[in-house]
């Protein structure tokens, strides 16, 4: 393998106004991304998730350690601004709340916003706006508001405005948490497209267990430090890991658990419902 | 709440909604100063069919036309009876102790309301229903850019509009639902005095605000993130370039104001 595409060293952050008490929200931190791959961050509420997110957008300036991207270091003082657009440009991120990240009152007007920054010419938005809609099927609601949209539609158009400047990486803070099942769906669908499809480096902010597991890899945080870095069976083996760091294990995972407790044997591993309904028929045939 | 309809953009396919917003603001400028030359009943009844033709132009249904009229409906009634018990003139049609009707009263009283609701009616259709606010906003800036020699934040000014229009729905939505909860405890709106329905306000108030902040704070790291960093070097999706057509609007509107003119000059029916 070459250089990974993210690397993160030592990073620490503190909140200067955090006044309530001084420990920092991220706390030596070291992670390594490779490109096109999909990782997924869990962590109860206030782990630092999102500050993480922050850093690496370079919203936030590290207190401490390093962050590489794309063989840039985007931590160091000899910074022009020129590099902070391409970095933006290189890794974009998608938000929690949809309603708080759609700027124009047109949903493509919003598509085009990013490239509008970049100074982009107009008949190149054009295109990229109507392929970046056509993309997660939005094209249909191209001169919608962005009000009247659904939350899963919302988030859709964000990640198409993010995906029409062409990114090598997206960041998605929470992205489905204000979301209904069906809205849930609709944007984890796309983003195993864009990871599977066009393969952008995906890292996914999340605190659903059965979203994480969609993952190639999951990295568990615990106020502000790793706590677990492997892929999803490895960390929802570690069950009690979990429940001490305020998260649970899939229920699917919980119950194979469980049932090998009892005493039935179920070999392989369980992330998901299917993996879950595989090995409960499998120990059925064998009885 | 959600009865603010006015000011809304209505899509739909016309001539109005195809022609340049530019050329869109200066017809509205024109056709405010012409309604306010109207002096006599034969240019009140053009001024109000223009309004119409634009209507029928538009294609915008009436029922959006009077759901934004509604919004006004009492600053009409208003000032159609500050009009009515107020004016005096030489022919009075009606007195009773001290109040007395004047035919002068009742015309003054057609005309204000006439000129108010043209006023709606024509800056709707020429702006606001078939034009996105995110095109007028453009236009706005287009029309003001000779401004930014001169230092004039214009492109902000532009953003913060932009930005003002793309978050009145959602904070309406917001305020609605506020209220709700509020009303859920027991908190009451429609009843006591002025200030005691201030104060019941305040509950909603202060969670809007710290909501709209909380807001702005997303956004603006949303912005940040889509590489923003204000007006220098952005381009647009749409850039439109004006055609000999998109002139014909201001010949029109320049004869309509040069017959009002001249309606004024014969003076024929009765004249305010
Ligand atoms: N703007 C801020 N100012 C001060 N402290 C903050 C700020 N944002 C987050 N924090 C603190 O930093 C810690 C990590 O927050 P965050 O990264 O938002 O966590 P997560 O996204 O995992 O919920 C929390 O303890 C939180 O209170
Ligand atoms: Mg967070």
């Amino acid at each position: 393998m070459s250089e990974p595409f993210i690397k993160i060293e030592n990073l620490s952050y503190l909140y200067e106004d955090d006044s309530v008490d001084n420990s920092p929200a991220l706390e030596g931190l070291s992670l390594e991304i490779t490109k096109g791959e999909f990782v997924a961050v869990l962590g109860h509420n206030g782990s630092g998730k999102s500050t993480l997110a922050k850093l690496l957008n370079m919203i936030l300036t590290p207190t401490k350690g390093k962050i590489i991207i794309d063989g840039k270091d985007i931590t160091s003082e000899a910074l022009s601004d020129d590099d902070v657009l391409s970095l933006r440009r290189t890794v974009g991120m998608v938000f929690q709340n949809p309603d708080n990240q759609l700027v124009a009152t047109i949903v493509e007007d919003d598509v085009a916003f990013g490239l509008e920054n970049l100074g982009i010419p107009s008949d190149e938005i054009r295109r990229r706006v109507d392929e970046a809609l056509s993309d997660f099927g939005m094209l249909e609601y191209a001169k919608h508001e962005p009000h009247r949209l659904s939350g899963g539609q919302k988030q859709r158009v964000a990640i198409a405005g993010v995906m029409a400047m062409r990114p090598e990486c997206v960041i998605f803070d929470e992205s489905t948490a204000m979301l209904d099942p069906l809205g849930r769906k609709e944007v984890l669908d796309s983003i195993l497209k864009l990871n599977r499809e066009k393969q952008v480096t995906v890292i996914m902010i999340t605190h659903y267990m059965d979203e994480a597991a969609l993952a190639d890899r999951i990295v568990v945080l615990n106020d502000g430090k790793m706590l677990i870095d492997g892929t999803p069976s490895e960390v929802f083996e570690k069950e009690r890991m979990l429940l001490d760091a305020g998260l649970a294990i899939p229920q699917c995972t919980e119950l194979v658990h469980r049932l090998r407790d009892s005493g039935i044997v179920l070999d392989g591993d369980c992330v998901d419902l299917d993996d879950c309904v595989e090995l409960i028929a499998n120990s059925i045939k064998i009885i | 709440m959600s009865g603010i309809s006015f000011g809304q953009y209505y899509p739909a396919r016309s001539l109005l909604h195809r022609l340049d917003p530019r050329i869109k603001i200066i017809l509205t400028l024109l056709y405010i100063i012409c309604s306010f030359m109207c002096k006599n009943i034969i240019s009140y009844a053009l001024l109000l069919f223009s309004a119409i033709i634009l209507v029928i132009i538009g294609r915008v249904p009436v029922r959006i036309i009077l759901k934004g009229l509604k919004g006004v409906l009492f600053i009409l009634l208003f000032t159609a009876v500050l009009n009515i018990f107020w004016t005096t003139g030489d022919s009075l049609l009606w007195q009773w102790k001290f109040i007395s009707i004047y035919a002068e009263g009742l015309y003054a009283a057609l005309f204000i309301m006439i000129r108010i609701s043209v006023l709606i009616i024509g800056t709707g259709m020429l702006l606001t229903y078939t034009t996105t606010p995110i095109a007028l906003t453009n236009a706005i800036e287009d029309l003001l850019s000779p401004l930014k020699k001169l230092h004039v934040p214009v492109h902000s000014f532009a953003m913060m509009m932009t930005i003002a229009l793309r978050f009145i729905p959602t904070l309406s939505e917001e305020c609605e639902r506020i209220m709700t909860a509020q009303k859920a405890r027991g908190a009451d709106f429609s009843s006591g005095g002025l200030i005691q329905r201030a104060k019941a306000l305040i509950p909603v108030l202060i969670p809007l605000f710290v909501s709209a902040f909380n807001r702005a704070g997303d956004l603006a790291t949303a912005m940040e993130c889509r590489c923003y960093n204000g007006g220098e070097g952005r381009t647009r999706m749409n850039v439109r370039h004006l055609r000999f057509v998109d002139f014909i609007p201001l010949i029109v509107i320049i004869a309509f104001g040069a017959g009002l003119i001249t309606l004024n000059i014969l003076g024929i029916g009765y004249t305010a």
